[in-house]
């Protein structure tokens, strides 16, 4: 890791014993932004006030001898597509512009109450639809790595920030792979929960029966922190599993002795890259070391995923994104009657992508194209299941890329179907519900870091950590030494 | 009684969306309550707002559960599904209903003439907020602005749509009452029309008489009262058989009901209102109601308007169509308990539909047996029933007692006959006229003895009397 | 190019979603939209007969909460955030269509 910045747990530990104060963990926090942010350009607003009232707060407890939760004093970063009371939320989109919700979402209250300071709002495509977080209205983050690359997306900016060292955990959304990709081509670690494992409440939704919230890290081990303490039924979410979620943090160190872990075929072929291939072969054979049991498996109808998330994603998304007509909130373009200042509203706020998708949506749901598009789609997803269901009686764990390459230049995918190719690893396990971990497991031929994602069936997410820490430990990268420099110009 | 010309039949559908009677609204916990000041009950989920989730309230599925077993539906499980379309009032610009999957299917309603309208759904749905139209003198298509409340935004709706079954404007009044009686009885909505808590949209077409095709419709918004109701039915029917008759054909279309104008004038039709994009809603879990939960709604379901009917007129040998404002005022088990008391139903039913407009009060079943008992003996008069039976409602007590206490002594027809034979005595020329047939002066007899006695005399018996002696 | 979509089921679909397309954006989205239909066009030959479609991942079922009150936002508040307000309520330009 480039950065020489303390863990969380390792933070949470000094602050709970009082080696540090929370004060002084939100300042090196807010120098590192400072000292090297506007490269990187991670944030899009800094939430100050409420992080430093929230270190005060925490010093306050540990002086008093109280509690102050397993996260005290942890500076986290959010993907601004999340509500946080009272601090800009806008989804990097013209739309949202100004707008403060008047209410938190569930993860950010719970982290609160676990003592970790929220420090800013992170960058990312609009509305969350890209994998390049160059979609944002108020332009794109930056690859720590390479200043010229994209940090993939969407929660670019979240990704950026723990791979630059701003904060040790940050929280993104995975609605087609929208974690796993910018862990992947930033070199951190990213979690997409068991769908319904995170309550979604607060979350500003893309697709919502896609779309779950969950953590970067430096390490697996701190994944599996922010993942416990955000994790667990929420009432305001109906779609929240209500039993309880096992403990990532407790299957730690658990290894992969005996365990069945199948490599995805039909993600090992064409469209992937050989360098990121061989890395792939690479962590199954250290997990083969550690005593697993490593082979191929065919799983045909994870070619189908992308087809199927490009009908599915756009459709919700055209219903999601309908209440951004300037009545209530937000921006307004005004027009003669209320119509007309809706389609100006909507039309000013809304960038390219954003429309794409809306109207692609709109299409696949319009009378006469339903069952062709979107009923077909939807049972596309049963039928991805039905496989995975028929490969996990065989394996435990089953594993792929993360991302088809290592990060590419900025503007380097101009037309969306390039762009779309990105998510053809990370999709299948959105479309199931299943959760998924990406790993860094060494570098390219370019030197940029390569994920490795591992795939587990629903409420299998424990075992996902104690798969990681084993790949983690094996990363063939000398950890301080990739990255350790950054390359590439900022352009203006 | 349909108001078209000969060879003219109305086909009338209505669809009745009707406010559930929860504390909170169907999606979040804000309160469910009319007249408020503007936007004081919203919170996120129903303004909107991003990132904002709905959670269903139990009572409200509880409640539409309750009304589609009184409806005789078919109460299953059931998807909520979003209904895609901008407007202004509609915080997500799409509505949380009820498509492919509703709660409630295939019920009926039987009107208390005995007829029976099929119910082809009744599914759950969220309201939506409230728009005032500024400027243009009220008239929607000259305002100047726009201004929304939702307070009523999320409000938790059934609508209950009939089958195409009703033929006149009565009808579809009396489908409307009977679903009022059963909301009421259920306890599921308060349904008050003037409040917007029962809300009624018509389809109405025509056809000729003994076709059984379904033409052109128009659906009628804006009836806010059972008066409406009718006169709207009635103007639309009206205006489609002039058009059929001068050689033209209605459009299908909405159409807002005046009810000042005493007509209906087309709304303005959306553009994109043919295509919702109807899907199921990702953020809400199918409803799957257990057995335990059918049963419990069953078990707590009251006795419902029709099958009172039925019991009253069982129980009292009239018909049911005679039984709907006993039902209606809720004293059909009084009746049913003076008939078990021994007293004649037709008097009974009379007694409930003429004199206890108000109510029974303190009045029970055995004393009004008891009270139509003194009636039918002649022991008292009409009036005097009349009278008694007031008294009854307002304190209750022994009927005779009470027409005692009030000095109306049973009066036999002896003592009334010595009268009668007096007043004769008294005014023979009066009498020579009667005895001709001069009825006018029956009424100055029959007088003179109320005079005399005070109005305890029964008139029927008088006038019997007279008869006799004019005949013997 | 792909004939998976019109010009005019672009312009249409534009109208449903109110978005104003201009011409040359009516050529690049009729471009683009048609290039990812005809990936989905790869599904069409998928026999999915007997396949039910999945409109949630985790099958869960009746999931409701009690019918108790809590406290609403403050009307100010959520006024505050209205591109325009009046008399407590929020304020648009005039809605010509029947809800």
């Amino acid at each position: 890791m480039m950065n020489a910045q303390l863990t969380a747990i390792e933070t949470a530990a000094r602050v709970r014993s009082g080696d540090m104060t929370a004060v002084e963990a939100l300042a090196q926090s807010q120098a590192a932004v400072t000292a090297r942010d506007a490269d990187v350009r991670a944030f899009l607003h800094l939430t100050d006030d409420r992080a430093a009232e929230q270190a005060d707060r925490v010093d306050a407890q540990v002086a008093q001898g109280q509690d102050p939760g397993p996260l005290a004093g942890v500076p986290i970063a959010i993907k601004d597509n999340m509500c946080t009371r009272g601090a800009p939320t806008t989804c990097s989109s013209k739309m949202l512009e100004g707008w403060k919700p008047p209410y938190d979402a569930t993860v950010v209250s719970r982290l609160e109450a676990a003592g970790a300071l929220v420090v800013g709002k992170t960058n990312l495509d609009e509305f969350a639809m890209g994998s390049s977080t160059e979609n944002s209205a108020f332009g794109p983050t930056r690859n720590p790595h390479d200043l010229t690359r994209v940090p993939g997306g969407s929660s670019g900016g979240s990704a950026a920030a723990v791979a630059a060292g701003f904060v040790p955990l940050s929280l993104g959304s995975d609605t087609g792979g929208s974690i796993r990709q910018p862990a992947a081509l930033c070199g951190v670690v990213g979690f997409k929960p068991t769908y319904g494992a995170v309550s979604r409440y607060g979350l500003i939704a893309f697709a919502s029966s896609l779309d779950q919230i969950g953590p970067f890290a430096s390490t697996v081990a701190d994944a599996a922190l922010c993942f416990d303490t955000i994790g667990g039924h929420d009432p305001r979410d109906a779609t929240s599993i209500p039993s309880a979620i096992p403990s990532a943090a407790a299957a730690l160190g658990n290894g992969v002795a005996g365990k069945r872990i199948g490599i995805i075929d039909e993600l090992m072929g064409e469209g992937i890259d050989d360098d990121v291939r061989a890395r792939v072969e690479q962590a199954a054979a250290a997990l083969a070391d550690a005593g697993a049991t490593v082979e191929r498996v065919s799983v045909p109808a994870t070619i189908y995923g992308l087809a199927a998330y490009y009908l599915i994603a756009p459709a919700e998304a055209s219903s999601n994104l309908a209440r951004y007509d300037g009545v209530r909130y937000g921006q307004r373009v005004d027009g003669v009657n209320v119509e007309e200042m809706n389609a100006a509203t909507r039309t000013a706020g809304f960038g390219d992508e954003v429309k794409r998708r809306i109207m692609l949506g709109t299409y696949a749901l319009s009378s006469g194209y339903y069952d062709a598009y979107y009923g077909k789609a939807q049972r596309v997803r049963t039928l991805i299941a039905n496989e995975f269901a028929q490969a996990y009686s065989s394996f435990d764990l089953l594993m792929s890329p993360t991302s088809p390459s290592t990060a590419f230049e900025l503007g380097a995918k101009s037309d969306p179907m390039s762009l779309y190719m990105c998510d053809v690893c990370t999709i299948p396990s959105n479309l199931v519900g299943h959760p998924a971990l990406s790993v860094p497991f060494g570098v390219g031929d370019d030197g940029l870091p390569v994920g490795v994602q591992l795939l587990a069936p629903l409420l299998g997410d424990d075992e996902l950590f104690a798969a990681g820490q084993v790949l983690e430990d094996a990363n063939p990268t000398d950890a301080t030494a990739s990255g350790s420099e950054i390359r590439g110009e900022v352009r203006p | 009684m349909s108001e078209l010309p000969d060879g003219w039949e109305m086909v009338i559908g209505l669809e009745v969306h009707v406010e559930l009677a929860t504390q909170t609204k169907l999606f979040c916990p804000c309160a469910n309550a009319f007249g408020d000041e503007p936007n004081t009950n919203i919170c996120p989920t129903c303004l909107g707002l991003p990132g904002s989730l709905p959670v269903p309230n139990a009572q409200a599925i509880d409640y539409a559960m309750t009304l589609g077993h009184a409806l005789g539906c078919t109460v299953a499980g059931s998807v909520f599904a979003r209904k895609n379309y901008f407007y202004p009032d509609m915080p997500k610009d799409y509505q949380t209903t009820q498509y492919e999957h509703p709660t409630n299917e295939n019920g009926s309603i039987t009107l208390g003439d005995g007829t029976v309208i099929g119910v082809e759904r009744a599914h759950i749905e969220e309201d939506t907020g409230k728009s005032t139209h500024l400027g243009g003198g009220g008239r929607i298509h000259d305002a100047t602005a726009t201004l929304v409340d939702y307070n009523r935004a999320g409000v938790p709706l059934v609508e209950v749509v009939s089958r195409p079954e009703m033929r006149s404007a009565d009808q579809a009044r009396a489908y409307v009452s009977e679903l009022r009686d059963i909301l009421l009885a259920t306890g599921v909505s308060d349904a008050r029309m003037e409040e917007g808590s029962m809300r009624v949209d018509a389809n109405v077409s025509v056809r000729p008489v003994g076709s059984d095709e379904l033409r052109t419709r128009c659906e009628l918004k804006n009836i806010n009262s059972m008066r409406s109701l009718g006169r709207a039915i009635n103007y639309e029917a009206r205006r489609h058989v002039d058009l059929y008759e001068s050689g033209q054909s209605p459009n299908q279309q909405t159409r807002h009901w005046d009810e000042d104008g005493g007509r209906s004038t087309p709304g303005r039709s959306k553009e994109d209102a043919d295509d919702y994009r109807y899907f199921a809603c990702p953020d809400l879990p199918p409803l799957v109601p257990t057995d335990e939960e059918m049963q419990a709604i069953r078990a707590g379901l009251p006795v419902l308007p029709a099958a009172r009917r039925q019991a009253l007129a069982d129980a009292t040998g009239i018909e049911a169509g005679q039984a709907v404002l006993a039902v209606e005022r809720g004293l059909d088990a009084l009746a049913i308990a003076a008939v078990r008391a021994g007293a004649p139903g037709d008097v009974v039913i009379k007694h409930v539909d003429q004199n206890l407009s108000d109510g029974a009060g303190q009045l029970d079943g055995p004393m009004l047996a008891k009270l139509v008992g003194l009636e039918v003996s002649g022991a008292l008069s009409a009036t005097q029933v009349k009278t008694v039976l007031g008294e009854l409602v307002a304190s209750g007590g022994d009927p005779a007692d009470v027409a005692a206490s009030m000095g109306f002594e049973a009066m036999d027809s002896s003592e009334l006959a010595t009268l009668l034979d007096q007043l004769i005595a008294d005014n023979p020329d009066e009498w020579q006229r009667f005895t001709e047939g001069d009825t006018k002066v029956q009424g100055f007899f029959v007088g003179q003895i109320m005079k005399a006695t005070q109005g305890k005399a029964d008139g029927k018996i008088v006038n019997q009397l007279m008869k006799e002696r004019s005949s013997g | 190019m792909s004939e998976r979509i019109t010009r005019d089921e672009v312009a249409h679909v534009g109208q449903l979603a109110r978005l104003v397309i201009t011409d040359d954006e009516l050529t690049m989205f009729t471009e683009q939209l048609g290039a990812v239909l005809d990936t989905a066009s790869d599904l069409a030959a998928l026999d999915l007969s007997g396949v039910e479609p999945m409109a949630q991942p985790c099958a869960l079922t009746n999931v409701t909460r009690p019918d108790v009150i809590e406290p609403s936002l403050g009307r100010d508040e959520v006024l505050a955030m209205a591109p325009a307000a009046q008399d407590g309520r929020f304020r648009v330009p005039p809605a010509l269509g029947e809800a």
